[in-house]
């Protein structure tokens, strides 16, 4: 670790309504990468949304190479060589890989573009990566892996000497996260400051340095990280020790009747000859590696996605789900990867949210029942902790794990016996994610039957009775919960490929 | 899957030729409906007839330059059509009544269009009103000015003979020949022109770009350090400037400008871009494309009343080929 290049002291920060930092510091030298952590509205977010000049601080100072500076847009702080690398990805789909990288600052010939020139400087950025993408490609059709990789390429393009990662890990797959890692660690060999904001716990121990925590938008503490533990950070993040350890058997009883079995499904390359069944009060996981057909199962199967062969039974029964609208009657919930596309009405409430499926049972004659749909949001809300200062809070408002909880209490109203997950808990932290984790739990233990998609492996491990794996469209194997192990996972997982 | 969508992209920037596609689609449309209504009707194959329908596109294509743009944000602009009766009537109007010569009048209109358009683009992007309000209402406002400022009657811009004429003949050249004179539409030159510049505008200038960024991902241009708000503005104040270049054109081609009328223009412009391959959405159009869009609405208009379909007709034609570019556009997306 070198000299310190950014320091961030007594940060302050209000909203109407909320102190969204309370005196907050970080400090971050050459050569680090910096953990920030904190559990959803500790105020990371927000506190490198101050340092990057998208919001103004209300007091104290921000010193970078050694000089009080203060940013009034992104712009300026890219400029100066802060550069931040977004959680949500942001891309412009509609354009090429390089125009994207080079948006804002584009090299020109006269008055002309010169695209060719960016193409270029793309390609050697890429080269000094080793990454493999075509800079001529459409950004929109490119993985969500690769657009990560490009997301970096760009931050670098900047001549970056601060670079802050918000939850890059996010979307990606293991071998992905490799990738990033090398990044990275190469990025801190050429003496540049590193803040890595994550919630995946293994990730922090393997690639930082030191961690800062922050909590309830103060500043808790300053950790090295070789020296501290999982728990010890845990603890400064929530307060409370939560972890649960992976299940080591499964809990559905022998005589659990089938629920849902699916037969021969097949729905484009991504679905081939799919074949499982799903027992009441079992939680089965399904693991994989990016593209490997999950997710579009569970839409073939949800009748979100057209399906070309195959047969679904439900308690036995022959059934046909020709669109959402046939899955949702016959007792399916399926809780969209991409919240923000698929799961939740961000501009409407939480009471709203909640009673979209099930708007039926809460209308009067031809009113709204206002009252009634309120009680019952107000019930989930309590039942499932959610945080909000009201059911009448718009979604957008509520952090990414309590977004999650409020398309739970709509399926849940909805009374589905079949609860599609996919991944669950993407983009949620480890306090949330926890509750996330206890309430699958107990949905089970009162019988209902779950399908959990995630791509995270101790997800998988700690979550599931039984796990199905797929690789490319098909199903490599099925594995009891009791036998499963990080490796017998991984080699299913790519067996077609490897 | 994700591989060969990759290598298709890397062959030729995909979407540009799924645009290019488009666009030939809309080529084979014009030569097919000009060859249906050349073999049906001999009326339609005359000299009189092509530069008629010219003299028809003019305001439409120069309209539709301009609309592009904001469409291409994902935005609209309605405020084109009755903003062009407005400018030109006031333009027309200082000219015969304040004796002002043709080109300060000229200047006036254009620059009328430009106003109204920035005060669209202001209230669009600076106050976040949705386009479609913000430019119906100035579509109205324009509506009414217009009349009121001339005082509700008809304007006649210079006739071509007259002095201060000469501006006519921009769109519309005289040969004499020994026989009838002959008249050279030459308007196209300069519409194919703008059109030229403006394709170059979009798809190589920083505005273009950033036109197509705001319809793409607003934020993530924001977040690029992207003067979005400005860019944004910008969109409506080229599509307001169009307005008045096309008032120019509609008052050189057309002996009377009646306040009141317009309405509707807008639409013809509106519906050829989407039919050139506009994106209902945002993120994806041309210039050219829109240019070539307004050709096919011209066609119908001029040509379906030679093959005994009149004006009722030719709008539900209108109405079912804009359907038809609507769901290619669909099409093309679900296709991914």
């Amino acid at each position: 670790m070198g000299d310190v290049i950014l320091t961030m002291k007594g940060i302050d920060k209000s909203f109407p309504g909320v102190h969204a930092l309370d005196h907050v510091n970080l400090e971050v030298r050459k050569g680090e990468v910096h953990a920030l952590m904190g559990e959803n509205g500790a105020g990371k977010s927000t506190l490198m949304k101050v340092l990057t000049g998208i919001y103004t601080k209300d007091s104290g100072t921000i010193t970078y190479e050694g000089k009080e500076i203060e940013f009034h847009n992104t712009r300026e702080a890219q400029d100066a060589g802060i550069v931040i690398v977004h959680q949500e990805l942001n891309m412009l789909n509609h354009l090429t890989v390089a125009q994207n990288i080079f948006i804002g600052r584009e090299f020109k010939k006269g008055i002309r573009i010169d695209d060719k020139r960016m193409n270029e400087e793309a390609r050697k950025l890429f080269n000094k990566l080793n990454i493999d993408i075509d800079p001529t490609a459409m950004m929109g059709d490119l993985t969500v892996g690769k657009q990560q990789m490009c997301e970096i390429a760009k931050a670098i393009s900047h001549e970056a000497k601060v670079i802050i990662f918000d939850e890059p890990s996010a979307a990606l797959t293991e071998s992905e996260i490799e990738e990033l890692f090398k990044i990275i660690r190469d990025l801190r060999e050429q003496n540049l400051g590193i803040v890595y904001i994550s919630h995946r716990m293994d990730e922090i121990k393997v690639i930082t340095d030191r961690v800062t925590v922050m909590r309830d938008g103060t500043y808790v503490g300053t950790l090295i990280t070789k020296d501290c533990t999982k728990n010890d950070i845990i603890n400064m993040m929530v307060g409370r020790v939560i972890y649960e350890d992976p299940k080591t058997h499964s809990m559905v009883p022998d005589d659990a009747p089938v629920i849902l079995k699916v037969e021969n499904l097949n729905a484009g390359k991504m679905v081939q000859n799919v074949s499982f069944e799903l027992r009441k009060g079992e939680i089965l996981g399904f693991s994989g590696l990016m593209g490997a057909g999950r997710t579009e199962t569970a839409r073939a199967i949800f009748g979100a996605d057209p399906k070309e062969s195959g047969d679904i039974y439900i308690n036995g029964e022959k059934v046909t789900i020709n669109n959402p609208q046939d899955a949702v009657k016959l007792g399916i919930g399926y809780l969209s990867e991409d919240r923000k596309r698929y799961g939740v009405a961000v501009q409407k409430t939480v009471a709203e949210n909640t009673t979209l499926a099930t708007l039926d049972e809460f209308v009067n004659g031809i009113l709204i029942d206002k009252k009634k749909e309120t009680e019952i949001a107000q019930k989930f809300v309590d039942s499932l902790a959610t945080k909000t200062p009201s059911v009448d809070q718009l979604v957008v408002n509520l952090s990414g794990g309590n977004q999650q909880k409020v398309v739970i209490a709509k399926w849940l109203t909805r009374n589905s016996d079949i609860l599609i997950f996919d991944e669950p808990t993407r983009g949620i932290d480890v306090g949330a994610k926890s509750e996330i984790y206890k309430l699958m739990n107990k949905l089970a233990e009162e019988g209902k039957s779950i399908i959990m998609i995630s791509s995270e492996m101790t997800e998988i491990l700690r979550m599931s009775d039984r796990i199905v794996i797929m690789c490319e469209g098909k199903i490599t194997g099925t594995i009891d919960i009791s036998e499963a192990t990080q490796e017998n996972i991984m080699n299913l997982a790519t067996r077609e490929i490897g | 899957m994700t591989n060969q969508n990759t290598a298709s992209a890397a062959k030729g920037k995909s979407s540009l030729n799924k645009l290019g596609g488009q666009k030939f689609i809309v080529i084979l449309v014009i030569i097919g409906l000009f060859l249906l209504f050349s073999v049906m009707s001999p009326n339609f194959r005359k000299y009189t007839t092509l530069v008629s329908m010219l003299d028809y596109s003019y305001y439409i294509i120069l309209m539709a330059i301009g609309v592009t743009f904001p469409l291409i944000t994902g935005g609209v602009d309605l405020s084109i059509g009755t903003g062009l009766i407005c400018y030109s009537l006031v333009g027309g109007y200082l000219i015969s009544f304040h004796d002002f010569p043709v080109i300060a009048g000229i200047l006036v209109t254009v620059l009328f269009g430009v106003v109204i358009g920035t005060i669209n683009g202001t209230l669009v992007a600076l106050m976040d009103i949705p386009p479609f309000l913000v430019t119906l209402c100035t579509c109205m406002i324009t509506r009414g000015l217009g009349s009121i400022i001339v005082g509700g009657f008809g304007i006649t811009w210079p006739n071509a003979i007259a002095p201060g004429g000469w501006f006519r003949k921009i769109f519309k050249l005289t040969i004499p020949t020994d026989g009838k004179p002959r008249l050279l539409p030459i308007g196209i030159i300069w519409v194919v022109l703008l059109v030229l510049v403006m394709s170059f505008v979009l798809n190589h200038t920083r505005i273009g770009r950033y036109t197509i960024s705001i319809g793409s991902n607003k934020e993530a241009a924001r977040l690029s350090g992207v003067n979005v708000k400005a860019y944004h503005v910008l969109a409506y104040t080229i599509s307001g400037l169009f307005a008045g270049l096309a008032a120019v054109a509609y008052s050189a081609v057309f002996s009377t400008v009646q306040p009141g009328s317009g309405a509707g223009f807008e639409l013809e412009a509106i519906g050829g871009a989407i039919i050139g391959g506009v994106s209902a959405s945002g993120g994806v159009g041309s210039v050219t494309g829109s240019m070539l869009g307004v050709f096919v609405i011209c066609l119908l208009k001029t040509g379906l009343p030679f093959i005994g379909l009149q004006a009722n007709w030719q709008q539900i034609i209108t109405g079912l080929v804009l359907i038809g570019a609507v769901l290619v556009d669909i099409l093309k997306k679900k296709r991914g």
